[in-house]
């Protein structure tokens, strides 16, 4: 069997990447899945999160932000509502969202939607993650 | 006869907007043709997510067995008391009539619906100039208002056509869905101008709410370019080096086709039933955001054949007013000529 696997992922603006990759980490949504050629077919959908994969000795990090994963032995297809690769990421702009998030966490305005305020920090926090792997 | 001096000004401005009309034609064709990559770069995600869509409709028993009736609110026919219309159009003019053709469209499109309590939101600043002088502005209904049926809009976007990003449609769906789950608005609907390729456009009003099938675009109505339109667009799109066929999508098609798609059988690492249910959403966000995209093509295309027709006309005047000028001048001479030769007579 073949020690690599095909990788693509897509947005709905572009394909961000279409690669061939070794090894790779996808945040599902009950938690993170390492993923090496061969593995069984399965669907997932994904969290807010980081993707890793490696290819020919160099890693790559993208950040995501809800997605969806099919995987199959010999290739991997991720969904992303958005996916950015760690040079991409706008750091100024993340942490201007997780300076938003964060006042509204923790305003005592009761029409703050607690949920999706958690969601942008989340987001926020996992892009500047992200972006510093570069 | 007309002054020589004042013609050749004539002349002169013609050859200055024809100049201009030339210079937008050009641009717009630029312009139209990288909308035609966004909308094709757009299509591989739309395409895959409906297709997995498609397979967990079967695998999730989406539709009751039984009585076929459809176990998700967004998929549901309900009476339609509430509508809502997003009507999608330009933020300029002089794109010929592409704005009033949508326009007329959505007036239609009221006039069918006419007895109940209709919601707009307008996209683009034509639009919105239009419908603000006819109809009231309005606050979004509550579910248990009781007020007599009205037409109101509800909200605008102006300014945003020119950098359309999927963030838009994705916030304006998961506006939608809420209020439609809350039972607050019946159905969704999206009047905008449908972008095959240059000759081939359809003005189209699509209902986003409920979904009927998953995979097929419902529309009410639709209306085709006239014979004409077509062939003006086509000389335009010839003029400006713009491809007239639609793009060839059969090979994104094909390949998003093996989407989850797979003859194997696959570890759901949720069930069936909840990955459909978080995947929907963003199927309405797809389709709001295809809808855009084809809309902001499609006024570039309209813009392009309006100024390619606008240049046409400026040559046309500059000719004529060629004639008429060389005409006064030829007669200026005559007349000169005869004075000489008649005052020569009479001085012998």
């Amino acid at each position: 069997m073949s020690d690599t696997f095909q990788l693509e992922i897509v947005t709905p603006e572009k394909m961000v990447v279409k690669d061939v990759a070794e090894e790779m980490q996808i945040p599902g949504k009950n938690g993170y899945l390492g993923i090496l050629p061969g593995h069984a077919p399965l669907i997932t959908e994904l969290a807010v999160g980081e993707i890793t994969y490696r290819h020919a000795g160099d890693t790559y990090h993208l950040a995501v932000a809800w997605g969806f994963a099919e995987v199959l032995p010999d290739k991997v297809t991720v969904l992303a509502e958005t996916c950015e690769r760690a040079e991409e990421i706008d750091v100024r702009r993340a942490q201007e969202a997780r300076q938003r998030a964060e006042d509204r966490l923790k305003s005592a305005n009761p029409e703050i939607d607690f949920v999706r305020a958690g969601v942008a920090l989340q987001r926020a926090e996992t892009r500047l993650e992200v972006a510093e792997k570069k | 006869m007309a002054n020589i001096l004042d013609i050749r000004r004539r002349i002169r401005s013609v050859t200055n907007t024809r100049q201009i009309t030339k210079a937008m034609k050009m641009v717009s064709a630029a312009k139209l043709r990288r909308a035609q990559e966004r909308a094709l770069a757009a299509r591989p995600y739309a395409q895959m997510l409906t297709n997995v869509l498609k397979s967990l409709v079967s695998r999730a028993e989406i539709y009751d067995p039984e009585t076929g009736e459809p176990r998700h609110p967004l998929l549901a026919q309900r009476p339609e008391n509430n509508v809502f219309l997003i009507v999608v159009t330009g933020d300029k003019g002089l794109a010929g009539a592409f704005n009033t053709n949508i326009l007329k469209a959505a007036s239609r499109f009221l006039e069918s619906k006419a007895g109940k309590n209709i919601e707009i939101e307008t996209i683009g600043r034509k639009g919105r100039d239009f419908l603000k002088r006819r109809y009231p502005m309005g606050e979004p209904r509550a579910a248990d208002a009781q007020a007599a049926a009205q037409t109101t809009i509800i909200g605008e976007l102006v300014g945003a056509l020119n950098k359309v990003d999927y963030a838009m449609a994705s916030d304006m769906a998961e506006r939608v869905i809420e209020r439609y789950s809350k039972g607050e608005i019946d159905s969704v609907y999206l009047v905008y101008n449908e972008f095959k390729s240059v000759i081939a456009q359809r003005l189209v009003v699509e209902q986003v709410l409920p979904i009927g099938q998953i995979g097929e675009v419902q529309v009410l109505q639709a209306e085709e370019m006239g014979a004409k339109e077509k062939e003006r667009a086509m000389e335009a799109a010839k003029g400006a080096g713009v491809g007239v066929r639609p793009v060839d999508t059969r090979e994104i098609d094909t390949q998003a086709a093996r989407f989850a798609a797979a003859p194997v059988d696959y570890i759901y690492e949720q069930a069936p039933g909840e990955l459909f249910r978080s995947l929907l959403p963003k199927y309405v966000g797809i389709q709001i955001f295809h809808g855009l995209l084809e809309s902001v093509a499609a006024e570039h295309a309209a813009r392009m054949t309006a100024m390619d027709a606008a240049t046409n006309n400026a040559t046309d005047m500059i000719d004529s007013l060629t004639l008429v000028m060389n005409r006064a001048r030829q007669a200026k001479i005559t007349k000169e000529i005869i004075e000489i030769v008649s005052g020569a007579a009479a001085a012998q």
